[in-house]
């Protein structure tokens, strides 16, 4: 099977005196779904920001999508972005764009054509129930609402790879069972491989999945 | 309401500094033309005791822009006298000629000194009368007038840097974001930064538009033109094609110059 990921000796920091993550071998296989746990702190936000490149490797090698990470150059890397979709922990939707414009960002970076690209935002927002909200700016949205917002940007542009931070911890039972059903639809429709960094696994999941664990700065597959 | 407020920071700045720009403009336009006034009606006065040819005069110093005789009969006029008319006539052969020099340009103190020397070397030139203690005080406030234009220039060169300085800051602020989280999903600098450099040509725009149609109005305002007039002087305030350009050009040369050292100082955060 294709891996998507593929992790040699990596080791992740932001300083040279603290080292985050050490030395970890890890792969992923292309069409997989992995969750990614660990305490406050362990390292998996930082694990998911080596992983779209905005963190290099310090040290052995890391390759996503069959692009070397270390060293990587910037127009290889925003190639490589175009197909990740990405739910960051602290949302980072653009705060003077409205929601709808927000979740069209990745369809304009990809090239298309502006009515494809808002039909398609149209959808989203629906999948995400947040169509009563088109046209509001993050800041008018709940916490909740700006997440949702968040994974619509991210499942845009249907892309190879989703990466998602906590997607699911400021939200309610129902708005996280959209959330994990959203996930599932793309991984088995689309085939996207899909990386959760989350506290809790849902128990109606119904995919196979990977679990991995951070725990002192080693990675170690669960199951 | 929120655009106009985007807009409106870069658009005061640039409007401050054309501004600025525009006023030295016209103040050095004063003095260049308070000169070319003051040169006309300056003159040097040349006492000699045989008739002397223009070329020969002119070739004496060529600061000399022209020489006139003046008629003696102004001079004997003067005078005053009930004189008989037949000794006036005698009078008028056995007085010197008298010669109104008019220059090139205003002197310089040292100009009006070397001009005196050469006259001087001439044989024939007996006196000169250059006028030395009206034209310093004249000389003096003309370099004042100069000097403080130029201290303008320099504060507002450096109140113009300090405005764009902090401009540059609010700017980086407020378009780091958006553009990192551009970055994020893959977006090319040229894509991240478009949004930038559309601000900054329309914001150039607005405020050379801005500045068109205030110093358009300015120059045809009865009370300005007034106050020029009252100081007799006479010059273009605002040249509607010249003018119009540079200051559109500085306009776009600043706020590109800002988008782009944004554009350059932009960090990605890891
Ligand atoms: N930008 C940064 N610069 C320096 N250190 C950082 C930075 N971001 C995170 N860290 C440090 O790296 C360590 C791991 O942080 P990380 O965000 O990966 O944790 P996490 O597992 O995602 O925690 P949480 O569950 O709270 O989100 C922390 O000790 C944190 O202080
Ligand atoms: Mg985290």
């Amino acid at each position: 099977m294709d891996k998507v990921i593929i992790a040699k000796d990596l080791s992740l920091s932001y300083s040279s005196s603290e080292t985050i993550i050490n030395k970890a071998d890890f792969s992923v296989n292309s069409g997989s779904f992995v969750f990614i746990t660990g305490a406050s702190g362990s390292g998996k936000s930082t694990l998911l920001k080596s992983l779209f490149g905005a963190l290099k490797p310090k040290q052995g090698s890391l390759v996503v999508g069959g692009v070397e990470l270390k060293g990587v150059s910037r127009s290889k890397l925003n190639f490589l972005r175009r197909h990740i979709g990405i739910v960051f922990q602290d949302y980072k939707l653009v705060k003077e764009w409205t929601i709808d414009k927000n979740i069209m960002l990745p369809l304009l970076i990809n090239g298309y054509v502006k009515n494809v690209a808002s039909n398609q935002v149209d959808k989203l927002l629906k999948h995400v129930r947040l169509n009563h909200q088109s046209g509001k700016f993050p800041l008018e949205l709940s916490g909740g609402e700006q997440q949702r917002a968040a994974m619509a940007r991210a499942l845009a542009h249907n892309p190879v790879l989703i990466l998602a931070d906590e997607p699911t911890g400021n939200l309610d039972e129902y708005s996280s069972q959209l959330i994990w059903n959203l996930l599932e639809g793309a991984n088995s429709q689309l085939n996207t491989t899909v990386i959760v960094v989350t506290h809790n696994i849902p128990k109606t999941l119904n995919v196979d999945y990977k679990h991995f664990h951070i725990e002192y700065g080693s990675i170690h597959e669960v199951c | 309401m929120k655009s106009v407020r985007n807009h409106l920071s870069l658009v005061i700045a640039l409007l401050s500094i054309i501004f600025s720009m525009q006023v030295y403009l016209i103040a050095e336009r004063s003095i260049e033309a308070y000169r070319v006034n003051l040169a006309q009606n300056y003159s040097v006065i040349a006492v000699s005791k045989k008739r002397l040819e223009q070329n020969e005069i002119l070739s004496i110093n060529n600061i000399i822009s022209d020489a006139k005789e003046l008629s003696p009969d102004s001079v004997i006029e003067k005078l005053g006298s009930d004189m008989k008319s037949s000794n006036f006539e005698l009078l008028k052969l056995t007085l010197p000629k008298f010669y109104k020099l008019s220059l090139t340009h205003y002197p310089t103190p040292d100009e009006v000194k070397n001009l005196r020397r050469d006259l001087l070397k001439n044989s024939s030139i007996t006196k000169v009368e250059d006028f030395s203690h009206t034209h310093d005080k004249t000389y003096k406030l003309l370099l004042l007038f100069k000097n403080v234009v130029g201290l303008f220039a320099i504060v507002v060169f450096v109140v113009t840097v300090l405005l764009i300085t902090k401009e540059l800051k609010i700017w980086q602020y407020k378009h780091n974001e958006r553009m990192s989280i551009m970055g994020l999903f893959g977006a090319a600098l040229w894509l991240r930064s478009a949004i930038l450099f559309r601000l900054a040509i329309v914001d150039a725009l607005i405020a050379t538009l801005l500045a068109f149609g205030i110093f358009t109005y300015l120059a045809s305002s009865p009370l300005i033109l007034e106050q020029f007039a009252n100081i007799g002087i006479n010059i273009v305030i605002f040249d509607q094609v010249d003018d119009l350009l540079l200051i559109l050009g500085v306009a776009m040369s600043i706020s590109i110059l800002l988008a782009s050292l944004i554009v350059l100082g932009h960090k990605e955060e890891a």
